[in-house]
């Protein structure tokens, strides 16, 4: 929580630094607390429970930019601090660029609570914690001879930000989350032992789904044994929600001001330029009351809006921040996205499946790396074989290699499943000929 | 979750951390007082406060407890369009209490650090036990440093921001100067300082000051159009004085000729094919294949692929693989861990022979041996948890041209950006950057942006050559385990694996 003190300290560092010389002046404070419980095979394996704050503080002085944060937040030091970063920054070359955002654009307030803490979050005690972890596991414990661990987790925190900027800007954003996991070992032919996992949060408590989780850490993990890899070669590519969005990743960081003026993101100059199949379309929607990632304004506090990001396969924004906009001579847009929706279709995963003859269904990431300037990927992946429409061999051990470009204009279909306790909506996704290495 | 285990080279995280005014001095300089009896008047707690702290850290019943006390200054200087125009800082001081009962952790830490505080946390962490056992504190002794792997010349608390902005300014026209396809170059230093105070139930205490640079430099071409990027970097536990006209040329250099052979590259058709890995950042393959799953919380919990394989064969008899916090200097290099072992150098697998896992407290206790000295943490926010150092293969007795030669078809690797492993199922993998294609025993075409993927215990068996060329690489390499960075480093000589999974088209 962050009290009126705080804020008044917030407040006096502001003018402190403004005082000592700063044209502007931006100060934050955060404010958290989280706490974990993890059981191994039904007992209390490791406890921890931790509050922290820090103040951030960024200093406009002489056409120089710098910044600074700290944990020691007593005025004395903090006097120190303040006057130490300023005389640093002094020293730096002059950055015109760097200016506090048009008050115009930040955001105003008077928009509806975004409903994003749990009133209920101070209450929940330790006791109630531990009893919701093993009753997690306890879904799995026994349930299979081949078992050698479970691992079950209970997480919780909550995060207070409250930021004034000298032009004008003042700012408070308050979250909770929960979340319950479960991850499974089991012993295969030789010494594998694979695991598997899953997990559920919100940012509700009385909204978590509490139950099905250790069952489905282990149905996940039993369906693996036996994995192989299998012959080269191309394949329909099916992705599952849980990772899918990590064929997004790529596309969205090389929308970045940082990365276009670097001339470092394969998307520099393709905006209107059509860079995706027509299933590719994506929204940022920062406004969806009680949804995780919401936000009225950006970390610059400029207002978030929605905007279409790839429409059809046609890029239709980047993200640029004030600074990276003000180097570029051109409009800036907001630094970065809050909720990322990619238009469902109308079917599940299975639905999907059932329509691919040759294909493999990635159900894990392993390594790899996206190139951001070529946009050429090479990724490690496990999953099924898809014969006819059924998952038939578990795979392992195999890449995917591919142009980002390449792959999102091959997305022939996506699915109605995507993760809602996640910022990114990203549902299961269908590319068809993808590069495969195994055998 | 997902526990992913990984690591990544550091100029990927150029617009990284912090600018540190400094405002506190080096403990223990000045000479009269001892660097420990320093830090405790820094944090402001007397001997009769620790005892007190812990006292209540047992009162439910725990084995031991340990305070570990941290005031760390870190600092970033950066480079972008020519000019060197950005600077941040961050400061981070606190407390952690770690209470084991049996082989279980209660863990709590703060930022405020005043007695009361301390014995709230203590309380907390104390609640993993239930028990009446009662565990009697010992008198406080100070375990010395013995071997300090990173003396230095100067303090980066006392190095002011103008004095390093003339190095970023040469790295940055070195390279400009080295190649006209040159477009931009980002380039940042980064240092940390952390004060380190220990102490635990069985008596021991100590202070510990540990230094931390790294500077990296990220370098974009252009040729005909196309556009490529790659980067360079050094990290060291050392003082200003790591900042040289060396350093920087062979930075400068690195950074260049990674990127300019990408215009020449091209992906290699896929598929599982041999595999020559350069000497030194080739030890990600260690690192992923094997070093995670020595660790011995996987062992002791039985979810690692080695769980069973304690001396027994795993590789090849001529192969000796050294987990070490005992490299001069070296990212990875502990003077004393931080739950208060002996930094040392561990032979993991001797005579390819696996000989010893990773141990930190908890597993040592476990399986009965001294802890390796493995037992790190991020931050005072962390507990600690067994960790690798610096991890290399030791020489063998084939030349690096040998191995290529033995070759007919296949990749050479040597540029590495991150790597990736699953411990139960053994699956590894490693992005390579760029490397060679190998055809009739000769290097051909360079290749790029591939990702291979392998099995840990196949692998280590499929390792038939190791040249005599050991090398360590000091770039800025960093492990993530259970959420925990940690510096490490890497190496190893020129050797083949008969065989691993490259990707690439079809």
């Amino acid at each position: 929580m962050i009290s009126n003190n705080d804020k008044k300290l917030v407040q006096w560092a502001l003018d402190y630094a403004l005082k000592n010389g700063c044209r502007e002046v931006k100060v934050n404070l955060y404010a958290g607390s989280d706490s974990s419980f993890e059981l191994r095979d039904g007992k209390v394996d490791r406890l921890q429970q931790a509050s922290e704050s820090v103040m951030g503080i960024s200093v406009y002085v002489d056409g120089r930019y710098g910044t600074f944060s700290t944990n020691r937040l007593n005025k004395e030091e903090l006097e120190v601090f303040i006057k130490n970063g300023i005389e640093a920054t002094r020293y730096l070359a002059k950055d015109e660029a760097r200016q506090l955002p048009d008050p115009s654009r930040y955001y105003k307030g008077g928009k509806p609570d975004l409903q994003l803490y749990d009133p209920n979050f101070p209450t929940v005690s330790p006791d109630e914690k531990v009893a919701l972890a093993k009753a997690v596991g306890d879904e799995a414990i026994g349930k299979d001879a081949r078992i050698i661990s479970v691992e079950s987790s209970y997480n919780d925190g909550e995060s207070f930000t409250y930021r004034i900027h000298s032009n004008g800007f003042e700012g408070e954003m308050q979250s909770s989350w929960y979340s319950l996991s479960c991850s499974v070992s089991v012993k295969d032919e030789g010494e594998a032992r694979p695991s598997s996992y899953w997990y559920e949060s919100s940012l509700f408590l009385d909204k978590l789904v509490k139950e099905g989780i250790g069952q489905k850490a282990l149905e996940r993990t039993l369906r693996k044994l036996g994995q192989k890899k299998i012959k080269s070669g191309e394949y329909t590519m099916v992705v599952d929600p849980l990772n899918s969005s990590q064929l997004l990743r790529p596309m969205i960081s090389a929308l970045y001001g940082s990365q276009l003026q670097q001339k470092n993101s394969f998307l520099l100059n393709k905006l209107n330029e059509k860079v995706g199949s027509d299933k590719f379309l994506l929204k940022d929607e920062p406004h969806i009351i009680g949804a995780m990632g919401a936000r009225y304004f950006d970390g610059e506090g400029v207002a978030t809006q929605p905007r279409v990001v790839f429409d059809r396969g046609v890029l239709k924004t980047y993200f640029i921040d004030t600074y990276y906009a003000n180097k570029m001579k051109m409009e800036p847009t907001i630094s970065d996205p809050s909720i990322l929706i990619l238009q469902p279709g109308s079917t599940d995963l299975n639905g999907l499946i059932a329509h691919v003859d040759n294909g493999i269904l990635v159900t894990g990431f392993n390594g790899g790396n996206c190139n951001s300037s070529t946009g050429d990927f090479s990724y490690g992946i496990e999953g099924f074989l898809i014969e006819n429409g059924k998952l038939s061999q578990p795979v392992n051990e195999m890449n995917i290699t591919g142009n980002m470009i390449s792959l999102w204009n091959s997305l022939i279909e996506t699915g109605n499943d995507p993760r809602l306790n996640s910022s990114w909506r990203i549902p299961s996704l269908v590319f068809e000929g993808i590069d495969f290495s195994g055998l | 979750m997902d526990r992913r285990k990984f690591i990544q080279t550091g100029s990927l995280a150029l617009l990284g951390s912090a600018v540190a005014p400094s405002f506190a001095a080096p403990f223990g300089v000045s000479g009269k007082q001892s660097a420990l009896k320093a830090a405790m008047d820094h944090f402001g707690v007397t001997e009769n406060d620790l005892q007190k702290v812990m006292s209540a850290a047992l009162e439910k019943g725990g084995d031991y407890v340990d305070l570990f006390f941290e005031h760390t200054f870190s600092n970033y200087v950066g480079l972008q369009d020519s000019e060197v125009n950005r600077c941040s800082s961050n400061i981070d001081y606190g407390m952690g209490v770690r209470v084991i009962s049996g082989d279980q952790t209660g863990y709590a830490y703060i930022e405020n650090i005043t007695l009361n505080e301390m014995l709230k946390a203590a309380r907390t962490a104390a609640r993993i036990a239930s028990g009446t056992k009662k565990t009697d504190l010992v008198a406080l002794t100070e375990k010395p440093i013995k071997t300090n792997y990173y003396p230095f010349t100067t303090s980066w608390e006392y190095v002011l921001l103008k004095d390093k902005m003339p190095y970023l300014q040469r790295l940055n026209e070195r390279i400009f100067a080295l190649d006209n396809r040159v477009q931009k170059v980002s380039a940042s230093l980064t240092d940390d300082t952390s004060h380190i105070l220990f102490c635990n139930s069985e008596g021991v205490q100590y202070y510990d000051y540990r230094p931390m640079v790294a500077l990296s430099a990220m370098c974009i071409m252009e040729e005909n159009g196309r556009i490529e990027n790659s980067y360079a970097s050094r990290s060291y536990r050392k003082g200003f004085e790591f900042l040289t006209d060396e350093v920087i040329d062979i930075i400068a250099r690195e950074a260049v000729e990674s990127t300019a052979i990408l215009f020449k590259a091209v992906k290699p058709k896929g598929g599982e094919m041999p595999v020559v890995m350069g000497a030194g950042g080739s030890g990600i393959l260690l690192h992923e294949a094997i070093g995670h799953a020595f660790e011995a919380d996987f062992n002791r919990k039985n979810i690692s692929i080695f769980s069973d394989q304690l001396n027994k064969k795993i590789c090849n008899e001529h192969i000796n693989v050294v987990d070490d916090g005992t490299i001069m200097f070296n990212r990875g290099a502990v003077n004393i861990d931080d739950e208060g072992t002996y930094g040392q150098k561990t032979y993991i697998v001797k005579n390819g022979i696996l000989t010893s896992y990773l141990h930190d407290r908890i597993s040592a206790n476990y399986y009965g041996v001294p802890s390796t000295g493995n037992g790190r943490r991020e931050s005072f926010k962390c507990v600690p948890i067994p960790r690798m150092r610096s991890t290399y293969m030791e020489a063998g007795n084939r030349t690096e041209a040998d191995i290529i030669a033995s070759v007919k078809k296949g990749i050479f690797v040597d540029k590495f950006t991150n790597g990736q492993v699953q411990i139960g199922a053994g699956d590894f993998t490693f992005f390579v950057k760029s490397g060679y294609l190998i055809e009739e025993g000769k290097l051909t075409q360079p290749i790029k942006d591939i990702n291979i993927i392998g099995n840990g215990p196949k692998a280590l068996a499929d390792i038939t050559m190791v040249a005599n060329n050991p090398t360590i690489d000091n770039g800025t390499w960093t492990c993530g385990k259970d959420g925990q960075s940690c510096p490490v480093t890497c190496g190893m000589p020129s050797a083949l694996v008969s065989k691993l999974t490259v990707g690439g088209e079809s």
